[in-house]
C-alpha cells in the first residue's frame, strides 16, 4: 500500500460514524423528553455549544487564537433581532440564515486583518474588532437600542407552523435541529481534504505552504465559515430569548467561550458540546454557592486547568471510560481526545 | 487655542500615566514574550492599597504611593515565583487562558473585599484644582503626574542603558541561552524585572484612581489600552511604548473632546490600522519571536 493511499485510508476510517457518536446525539435528544421543565437552560447550553463549535473550527483546526469571537455572535444576534423587530423577514429559519450570512460577511472582511501577523497581533486585532463593534452598537443606539438593547421582539412561528411557546419547548428542538445540521456540515468539512489541509497549516504553516497548500486562502475560508457559525449561534440567542443587548459583544463572552472549549478539548468538534454542558453546570453550582462572585471560581478553574495541563487533565477524565471500554470490548481505548493545540 | 493646549496637557498627563501602567507589560509581553492579560490586576492592587492607606488609615498621599509600588511588586514576585515561571515556555493560548483566569479572580476578589462601586482617594488640598499659566488651565494633579512619570521614564532609560543590571537584562532578552552561558542568572533577572514592572503598574494604579477611575473592573476595562501601548510601541527600547502611550493619551483625550459621539472607536480604529500597516508595532522590532 502506498503512503498516500495509507493516509487516505486512515482519514476515511476516522471520518466514519462511531457508535458512540450516535449514542451521544440520542442522549441529547432524549434529554429533550426527559427534562421538560429545564428547556430554557438546555437551550442555553445548545446555543453555547454551537458557539463553541464555531471557535473550535478556527482554534482547534486552524490554530487561530481569537479573543473577540463574540463580535460575530453579536452581529448575528442583532441582525436576527432587527429582522424580526422590523418585520423584514418573519420566517425564523430564513432570518437565521440571513443573520448568519451577515456575520459571515464581517468574518470575510476581517479575516484579511487576522491572517496577517503572529499570535499576538491576532489576539489584539480580534479583541479590537469586538470592542469596536460594541462601541458602534452603543453609538448607533437609535438602531440598536443602546444600553437597553432591542426590546419587543416577537417571533413568528417556525415555517409558519410551529409557534415558540413560553416553556421554550419549540425553542429547544429548533436549536437542537440547527445545531445538529450545522454539526453534520462541520463534521463533513473537517474530515474533507480541506479540513486535513487546515490541520497541516496549524501544525506548521511553512511546511504546509511548501507542499502547495494555499495557506492564506484556507485560513480566510475557515475563518469566514466560523463567523457564519457564530452568527447563527447569536441569531439563535435572539430568537429563543427575544432580546439582544450590548453584552452580546462583551469580552467576558469571548473569554467564557475559551473556557468552554478548554474544558471540552479542542480539535474534535465534540469539545464544544461537552464543554458547554460542563461549563453551564459549573456556573450553576458556583452561582448557587456565591451568587455574586461566581466569576472568581470560574477564574480559578481556568488557572487550575492551565497549571495542571490540558492534555493531562483530559487523560485523567477519560481514564475510567477507557478502562470500561477496555474491559467490555476487549480492545484498546477508543475514546481519546486528539492532541490539542501546540 | 487655549483649549487645544489644555487638551494637549491633559493628553500628555494621560499618556504618561498609561506609560507607567503599561511599561511593565512592555517587558513581559514584548521582551519575555509572555502574554500577561492580568497586568491590570497588579495596577488595581496598587490602587486599592493606596486607597486603604490614605482613606482608612490616614496616611499622607505621598507616603502611600511608594507603598503601592512595594505591595504590587511583592504580589508580582510571589506570583512569578509560584505560577508565572511555569508558563514561560507554554503556548500563547495557555498563557492567555491562565492570565484571563487570574484577572477574573482578581475582579471577583476585590469586588468581595471592597465592594463594586468606584473608589476615590482623598487627595491633599495642594493637589486639587488648577491654575492658569499664560491662560492655559493646568490641573495640579495632572502636573504632578507628568513630573513623577517623566522622572520615572528618565530613570528607567538610565537604568536600562547605563547600569550593569540594564545590560544584563538586555542580554537575557536578546539571547537567554548565551546570557546564561556568560553567567547571568536569567530567571532571576526576569523575576526581578517582572516584579519591578508590577510595582510600576501598582504605582500607576494609585495615581490613576483620580483620572481613570478605580473599581473592581479596572483590569478588564483597561486591558486593551495596555496591550495597545505595547503592540503599537514595539519593544526594542522603552522609547517605543513611551511614544505610543503619549500618542494614545493625546488621541484619546482629543477624540473624547472634539468628537465625543465617536467615543472610543477613534483609538480602536487607530490600533487596528497601525497593526495592519506595521504588524510589529510602529517603533522597533518584532514582539514575538
Amino acid at each position: 500500500m502506498s503512503a498516500s493511499s495509507d493516509v487516505g485510508y486512515h482519514a476515511q476510517r476516522k471520518a466514519r460514524w462511531h457508535f458512540g457518536e450516535a449514542a451521544f446525539w440520542l442522549i441529547v435528544l432524549a434529554c429533550g423528553f426527559l427534562f421538560p421543565t429545564r428547556y430554557l437552560i438546555m437551550t442555553d447550553i445548545l446555543r453555547l455549544a454551537l458557539f463553541a463549535m464555531s471557535l473550535d473550527l478556527i482554534l482547534g483546526y486552524a490554530g487561530i487564537v481569537s479573543l473577540g469571537h463574540a463580535a460575530f455572535f453579536g452581529v448575528g444576534a442583532y441582525a436576527a433581532g432587527l429582522l424580526a423587530l422590523h418585520g423584514i423577514i418573519n420566517e425564523p429559519v430564513l432570518a437565521l440564515i440571513v443573520a448568519g450570512l451577515a456575520a459571515m460577511v464581517l468574518g470575510f472582511a476581517t479575516s484579511f486583518l487576522v491572517i496577517r501577523g503572529v499570535d499576538l497581533t491576532r489576539l489584539m486585532v480580534t479583541l479590537g474588532i469586538a470592542l469596536l463593534l460594541e462601541a458602534l452598537a452603543e453609538r448607533f443606539s437609535n438602531i440598536t437600542g443602546g444600553t437597553d438593547g432591542l426590546q419587543g421582539i416577537e417571533m413568528q412561528p417556525i415555517f409558519g407552523e410551529i409557534p415558540f411557546d413560553m416553556f421554550g419547548k419549540a425553542g429547544f428542538f429548533y436549536s437542537l435541529a440547527v445545531l445538529f445540521v450545522l454539526f453534520l456540515f462541520a463534521r463533513r468539512v473537517v474530515h474533507s481534504p480541506f479540513g486535513l489541509s487546515l490541520r497541516a497549516i496549524k501544525n506548521n504553516p511553512l511546511r504546509a505552504a511548501a507542499i502547495g497548500i494555499p495557506v492564506n486562502r484556507r485560513l480566510i475560508a475557515i475563518y469566514t465559515l466560523a463567523a457564519f457559525y457564530a452568527g447563527i449561534a447569536g441569531a439563535l440567542f435572539t430568537q429563543t430569548t427575544a432580546i439582544a443587548s450590548l453584552d452580546v459583544f462583551a469580552f467576558e463572552r469571548s473569554a467564557d467561550l475559551m473556557l468552554v472549549l478548554v474544558i471540552g478539548g479542542t480539535g474534535y468538534l465534540y469539545g464544544g458540546l461537552v464543554g458547554a454542558v460542563i461549563f453551564r453546570m459549573l456556573q450553576e453550582v458556583f452561582a448557587t454557592i456565591t451568587p455574586q462572585y461566581w466569576q472568581f471560581w470560574i477564574g480559578l478553574v481556568l488557572v487550575v486547568i492551565v497549571l495542571v495541563g490540558r492534555q493531562r487533565l483530559h487523560r485523567w477524565v477519560l481514564y475510567v471510560p477507557n478502562l470500561i471500554i477496555k474491559q467490555v470490548a476487549g480492545r484498546k481505548a477508543v475514546v481519546a481526545v486528539p492532541e490539542s493545540d501546540s | 487655542m487655549t483649549s487645544i493646549l489644555t487638551n494637549l496637557f491633559d493628553g500628555v498627563a494621560y499618556g504618561m500615566l498609561l506609560f507607567v501602567l503599561a511599561c511593565g507589560l512592555a517587558v513581559t509581553l514584548g521582551l519575555m514574550n509572555f502574554v500577561n492579560l492580568a497586568h491590570g490586576a497588579f495596577a488595581m492592587a496598587g490602587g486599592y492599597v493606596c486607597m486603604v492607606l490614605v482613606n482608612r488609615m490616614g496616611w499622607p498621599f505621598f507616603a502611600a504611593l511608594p507603598l503601592a509600588f512595594v505591595s504590587s511588586a511583592a504580589i508580582g514576585i510571589v506570583l512569578e515565583r509560584t505560577l508565572y515561571r511555569h508558563l514561560y515556555a507554554r503556548s500563547h493560548l495557555d498563557q492567555v487562558l491562565f492570565t484571563i483566569g487570574l484577572t477574573f479572580m482578581s475582579v471577583a476578589a476585590v469586588d468581595y473585599i471592597q465592594g463594586s462601586s468606584r473608589v476615590f482617594i482623598n487627595l491633599p488640598a495642594a493637589l486639587q484644582g488648577q491654575f492658569d499659566l499664560f491662560g492655559v488651565g493646568i490641573g495640579r494633579y495632572r502636573l504632578m503626574i507628568i513630573v513623577i512619570c517623566g522622572l520615572l521614564t528618565i530613570g528607567l532609560q538610565m537604568v536600562l542603558a547605563k547600569t550593569r543590571f540594564g545590560s544584563r537584562l538586555r542580554a537575557a532578552v536578546d539571547d537567554p541561552r548565551a546570557a546564561s552561558g556568560l553567567g547571568i542568572n536569567v530567571p532571576q533577572v526576569f523575576a526581578f524585572t517582572f516584579a519591578f514592572g508590577c510595582g510600576l503598574a501598582g504605582l500607576g494604579g494609585a495615581l490613576s484612581a483620580e483620572i481613570l477611575g478605580l473599581d473592581p473592573y479596572f483590569p478588564l476595562k483597561f486591558m486593551i489600552y495596555f496591550l495597545i501601548v505595547v503592540t503599537v510601541g514595539g519593544s526594542s527600547s522603552i522609547t517605543g511604548p513611551f511614544l505610543a502611550s503619549l500618542l494614545l493619551g493625546i488621541g484619546d483625550v482629543a477624540g473624547k473632546y472634539y468628537v465625543p459621539k465617536m467615543g472610543p472607536f477613534v483609538i480602536y480604529t487607530m490600533m487596528i490600522v497601525i497593526l495592519i500597516w506595521r504588524p510589529n508595532g510602529l517603533f522597533g522590532r518584532t514582539a514575538a519571536r
